[in-house]
């Protein structure tokens, strides 16, 4: 360990603390605008100087590491004056429109500033007239308001390891855009919205749709229905005071029929829908021996774009079960209009997720309109939502609970981990158990898919055969698993694992980029743990144990796996090269 | 031709010895002397020589350092001292090629003062006291040798550093002699070059690389070019001995792509040392191995920054990162790397022949040994000179380059390039070491040297210094991306009679936050030419506010 001081309070750190780690750990505040936990320091803003006695320089505190008895000053009168200075350049080079920007009142730079008690700049406004990319109609991109911190870079390129996004030009002129200057969508962006959830402005949000589902509420015509995903009921209370991880899934069906909404749906019934449909595929393909294995999850619309794109070989390995969310929207406007008598062509499905991404995946292919129509009309954000529900006014603290409408609305447990990273994994295992012995696994938690881990692998027993597993999230840490995949392949050797799961965002959708900002490892760890208590509270924790799902094979789909079945919730993949429009 | 060996080089003659009866006819054929026309002057030469049936062969050698003389031809005939001849003509050299053939004296005119009379050169006889008063060490084969003849180095005891070196040193005994010299590194801010590359060879990595950062880019300095142009091996055979000892296998020289015949020539050294035996495998018979690659820099001033630059080696966006880690501990591709300047290198055959000892017999105090300047502005003799550390800022401008060329008294001397700063004409009596100018809010920086006359405007000149800054700013950090552009803003109302007396202040005050805030040296040091402008000449920024009446 290495002592040093901070401000003459003695701190103890392991080498390689830098000092803001050090500060943090006696309470001490530095400033900073583009350190985020998630990410090396890229050492941009300069706000979070500080002194070190013996050195005339100042150091930056985010990237400095503690040295032994290094005496660290982090506040004085010239320490505050460049630091003030420095917020100001950053302002004079961004434009005042707080009152409309999408991160209002939730944005660190606003912070910042209403920290340091800026009455005026004094400098000229010198905000650059570039164009807005909504190409992507996921996520909006203003580089007006980019304050060049670096995050999105890093989070696409290393965390994600998508390299849409890069900088372009230099000096003054630096801005960030789809490398190569062309639009986001013609980009390799997958649309995960990490960028948008590191951002600490409103330089990139997710692209806004609440006016058309307002529309749509006061459309006497449209019969509007909503779902809301397992991730959000854990994470919307943030935006309303809550303690983070705090289950609001009662108060939330309840805000959404206040807001109009004649039906409320719950994905989690679909991620249970998606559990029978993918384990009977598992379970086909692990008990005869031509199949392909390993069997790769496909709930993840980032990951299933980021696989056409960058992984095409992988397509024979794709589940081919459609998302929840695509299964929700596909029975709601068959299987429920149908029971409701119900038009629908008047049917309106708005889907909440955590997730830019979604918002793409409901247009991704022909087979996203198998009711007739597109199956979900619109995807808005947890983010969204939560605007949404402020407009209406709504006092959503206080808000008593509600049930879903049950025919789409009823979960199990298993539909509910879907949200966490592993969640897919584990609720699939306990179906497929079932599925090949007839009876429940006798301990129904997988802690080995569980928690934070960028790779998790294991192994599981069903009926004397021994199922490997991997579970991913966090598309940079993908490659790993797919070389391990593909070395076995071309040996010809047994593949290292049967069943791999994918989730694009760090932590799985409980982490996605549409949810409320903020993001750090421990929120996630958090809103998982808020999920896996949903699961251990719940009256049933295995998919095929949902009572609404049966009643859904009885009396509309047949099978799983079945004509409808197809039909209805699955879907193929093709390659889709980047680069080559 | 055939791999060397070190007894070889141990055997090898000096030039000196070897007896010609022929003229030897040199043109000056870098960078400056081309742009002067030096090209169809020798074409001239050579049709005037062929013509007279005459098969002399007429050489290429680098900048002697006489920049605004050239092009520049010298003729020595047998037995004589040589001749320099400058601003050189066509016309004029078809005149002395045609003279040489017929055996006639050599003409009166176009006579300059060559290289003997100009500089002593390191390890060569001094003829008289108060001679000469460049010293070139770095510059010693430039405009001497044929730079793309290994054999004319070879002459010149061109590798024998490295044969000592690698048949009776060890690394530890090379970075000790470097340790007595107190050489310091070139590029500007003088760290001990024997610290850097004994940290570099006790970092532990996969393995240790070397690079020369051949990315000059002050406004106006072009020392790295000529040396490179001028005495290619000579660098590199500093670098072969730099990757000997800290234990490198293979180095890489950065040059920018503005310099296409210092990229030609170091390319042409490379063949020639690989065919030599100097480079690949088993260096002169020994058990060391050791290759070196080109990368071209695509000219951002940024790249020389030592991070940056690793950035840009690495096929990325070259901008600086922060240190810790220090690239000789994380350098290239996370492993251990030691950068020097050009001239640092340069300077390593001598050290190693002639011992570190008399290496810092020259120069004044902690600044050791010689520093190469390029003075340009308005002096008399614009060009390369490489003197003794401690000379005064007079004895260069006044002495060596002939004082103000318009006769307009001297106003100022502008010394480090863009983050360097001025200094008045009062202080012209500053030695020359990295602590004197540093002192004066200067800088030694690389080697640039802007000297100005009084009918200079200082505002225009901190404009364009920040200017060069702003437009080279990497943007990555909030200070120096938009600090530098809004004090550009300020200065430029100020220049066009619309400033206030609140701009100054705010100038001051955005200078001393991007001094303080900024990632890395061209962030830090861009106001510097600003702020030393203001310290010395605050009334001629004041003489253009509105309020001063204007």
């Amino acid at each position: 360990m290495i002592q040093a001081t901070i401000n003459s309070l003695p701190v103890e750190v392991a080498p390689g603390a830098t000092i803001l780690d050090a500060a943090r750990q006696v309470s001490v505040h530095i400033p900073t605008l583009c350190k985020h936990p998630d990410l090396e320091a890229t050492a941009a803003c300069g706000i979070c100087i500080v002194r070190v006695a013996g050195s005339t320089k100042m150091l930056r505190a985010c990237c400095t590491p503690v040295e032994a008895d290094m005496e660290i000053t982090t506040e004085d009168p010239e320490i505050i004056q460049v630091r003030r200075t420095v917020v100001e350049m950053i302002l004079s080079r961004h434009p005042n429109e707080c009152l409309t920007c999408g991160r209002n009142q939730n944005c660190e730079l606003q912070t910042i500033a209403a920290d340091f008690g800026l009455r005026e700049i004094c400098l000229d406004s010198i905000v650059p007239d570039l164009p807005i990319d909504n190409s992507t109609r996921a996520i909006t991109l203003d580089p007006r308001k980019c304050i060049s911190c670096g995050r999105c870079i890093q989070v696409c390129q290393q965390i994600q390891d998508v390299w849409a996004l890069s900088f372009l030009q230099r000096g003054i002129d630096t801005r960030i855009a789809a490398a190569g200057d062309i639009s986001l969508a013609d980009s390799p962006c997958v649309r995960c919205g990490q960028c948008s959830a590191h951002c600490p402005t409103g330089a990139i949000v997710e692209y806004d749709e609440t006016q058309e589902v307002w529309d749509k509420l006061l459309d006497p015509d449209a019969f509007c229905v909503a779902q809301l995903a397992p991730a959000v009921r854990v994470a919307i209370g943030e935006a309303f005071g809550f303690p983070v991880g705090t289950n609001l899934t009662g108060k939330t069906y309840a805000a959404l029929r206040r807001m109009g909404f004649k039906a409320v749906f719950d994905t989690n019934f679909g991620a249970d829908l998606t559990v029978m449909e993918e384990a009977h595929e598992f379970v086909g393909r692990f008990t005869n021996a031509k199949s392909v294995l390993p069997l790769i999850t496909t709930c993840c619309p980032s990951w299933v774009d980021f696989m056409e794109k960058f992984h095409d070989d992988m397509i024979p390995h794709f589940s081919s079960c459609k998302s929840p969310q695509a299964m929700v929207g596909a029975l709601a406007k068959t299987y429920y209009a149908e029971k409701m008598g119900l038009d629908p062509a008047k049917v309106y499905v708005v889907s909440v997720m955590p997730c830019t991404a979604k918002k793409f995946e409901i247009i991704r292919s022909k087979e996203m309109h198998s009711s007739g129509f597109w199956d979900v009309d619109v995807s808005l954000t947890t983010r969204e939502l939560a605007r949404m529900i402020k407009q209406s006014g709504i006092n959503f603290r206080v808000l008593a609970e509600e049930q879903p409408d049950h025919l789409l609305g009823a979960y199990t447990g298993a539909g509910t981990i879907f949200g966490a990273t592993g969640g897919v994994m584990e609720a699939a295992l306990r179906t497929s158990y079932y599925l090949m012995t007839g009876e429940n696994p006798a301990r129904l938690e997988f802690l080995k898919t569980r928690g934070l881990d960028g790779v998790k692998e294991g192994k599981f027993d069903i009926a004397g055969k021994e199922i490997r597993f991997a579970v991913a999230h966090g598309l940079g840490n993908v490659e790993t698993v797919l070389t391990k995949v593909r070395e076995a392949r071309d040996a010809g050797t047994e593949p290292p694992y049967h069943f791999i799961e994918v989730m694009a965002c760090p932590g799985g959708c409980v982490g996605g980029g549409g949810q409320p900002y903020g993001v750090t490892d421990n929120l996630r760890a958090k809103r998982a743990a808020g999920l896996y208590q949903d699961d251990q509270a719940g009256l049933w924790r295995c998919a095929h144990e949902n009572p609404y799902i049966q009643k859904l094979y009885e009396d509309f789909l047949g099978e799983p796996l079945g004509e409808k079945s197809e039909q209805l919730l699955h879907t193929s993949y093709h390659p889709r090269p980047t680069y080559r429009r | 031709m055939a791999r060397l060996t070190v007894a070889d080089l141990e055997a090898r003659a000096p030039a000196e010895a070897q007896v010609s009866d022929q003229p030897k006819i040199k043109v000056g054929m870098s960078t400056c002397g081309m742009a002067a026309g030096a090209e169809p002057v020798f074409v001239a030469l050579e049709a005037e020589l062929r013509r007279r049936s005459v098969e002399w062969r007429v050489a290429r050698t680098g900048c002697a350092g006489m920049c605004s003389m050239e092009p520049l031809v010298e003729v020595t005939l047998p037995g004589q001292p040589a001749v320099m001849f400058g601003d050189v003509t066509p016309e004029f050299a078809r005149h002395l090629a045609a003279a040489c053939a017929a055996g006639k004296p050599l003409p009166v005119e176009k006579r300059v003062p060559g290289i003997a009379d100009l500089a002593r050169i390191a390890g060569e006889p001094v003829a008289t006291e108060g001679g000469p008063r460049q010293y070139r060490i770095v510059m010693r084969n430039c405009g001497v040798i044929d730079p793309e003849e290994i054999d004319e180095y070879l002459d010149r005891g061109g590798y024998k550093a490295l044969a000592r070196v690698l048949s009776t040193m060890t690394p530890e005994q090379v970075i000790e002699e470097l340790k007595v010299s107190g050489l310091r590194g070139r590029g500007g801010a003088g760290f001990p070059a024997w610290l850097k590359w004994s940290l570099t060879r006790e970092s532990a990595g996969e393995e240790h690389l070397i690079v020369c950062n051949g990315d000059e880019g002050d406004p106006g300095a072009y020392m790295d070019r000529s040396v490179l142009e001028g005495d290619p091996h000579a660098v590199l055979e500093g670098m072969i001995i730099g990757g000997y000892v800290i234990g490198a296998k293979s180095g890489f020289f950065y040059i920018r792509a503005e310099y296409p015949l210092a990229i030609q020539r170091i390319e042409k050294a490379l063949r020639q040392a690989r065919a030599s035996g100097l480079l690949g495998n088993n260096i002169l018979g020994t058990d060391f191995s050791f290759n070196v690659e080109i990368r071209l820099g695509a000219g951002a001033f940024v790249c020389g920054e030592e991070t940056a630059l690793i950035a840009s080696v690495e096929g990325k966006r070259g901008t600086p990162s922060p240190r810790p880690p220090y690239p000789s501990v994380k350098g290239l591709w996370g492993q251990p790397t030691m950068i020097n300047n050009v001239e640092s290198l340069a300077n390593l055959t001598q050290i190693v022949l002639r011992g570190g000892e008399w290496f810092s017999g020259i120069g004044m105090g902690k600044s050791t040994g010689t520093k190469v300047f390029a003075v340009t502005g308005k002096v008399k003799h614009a060009g390369l000179v490489e003197i003794p550390m401690g000379m005064t800022l007079r004895e260069v401008v006044e002495g060596i380059c002939g004082g103000s060329a318009s006769g307009s008294p001297i106003k100022a001397v502008q010394t480090g390039g863009p983050s360097g700063g001025l200094i008045p004409a009062r202080e012209l009596d500053t030695p020359i070491t990295y602590e004197h100018l540093q002192k004066l809010g200067s800088y030694m920086g690389s080697g640039g040297m802007i000297v100005m006359d009084e009918t200079d405007d200082l505002v225009e000149l901190s404009r364009f210094y920040l200017g060069f800054c702003v437009d080279e700013s990497c943007g990555k950090c909030a200070p120096c991306r938009i600090g530098g552009t809004q004090m550009l803003r300020l200065l430029d109302r100020i220049a066009a009679g619309k400033g206030n007396e609140g701009d100054i202040a705010t100038i001051r005050r955005l200078a001393h936050a991007m001094q303080k805030a900024s990632l890395c040296g061209l962030g830090q040091g861009a106001p510097n030419p600003v702020l030393s402008a203001l310290r010395y000449f605050e009334p001629e920024f004041r003489g253009r506010l509105t309020s001063s009446g204007n």
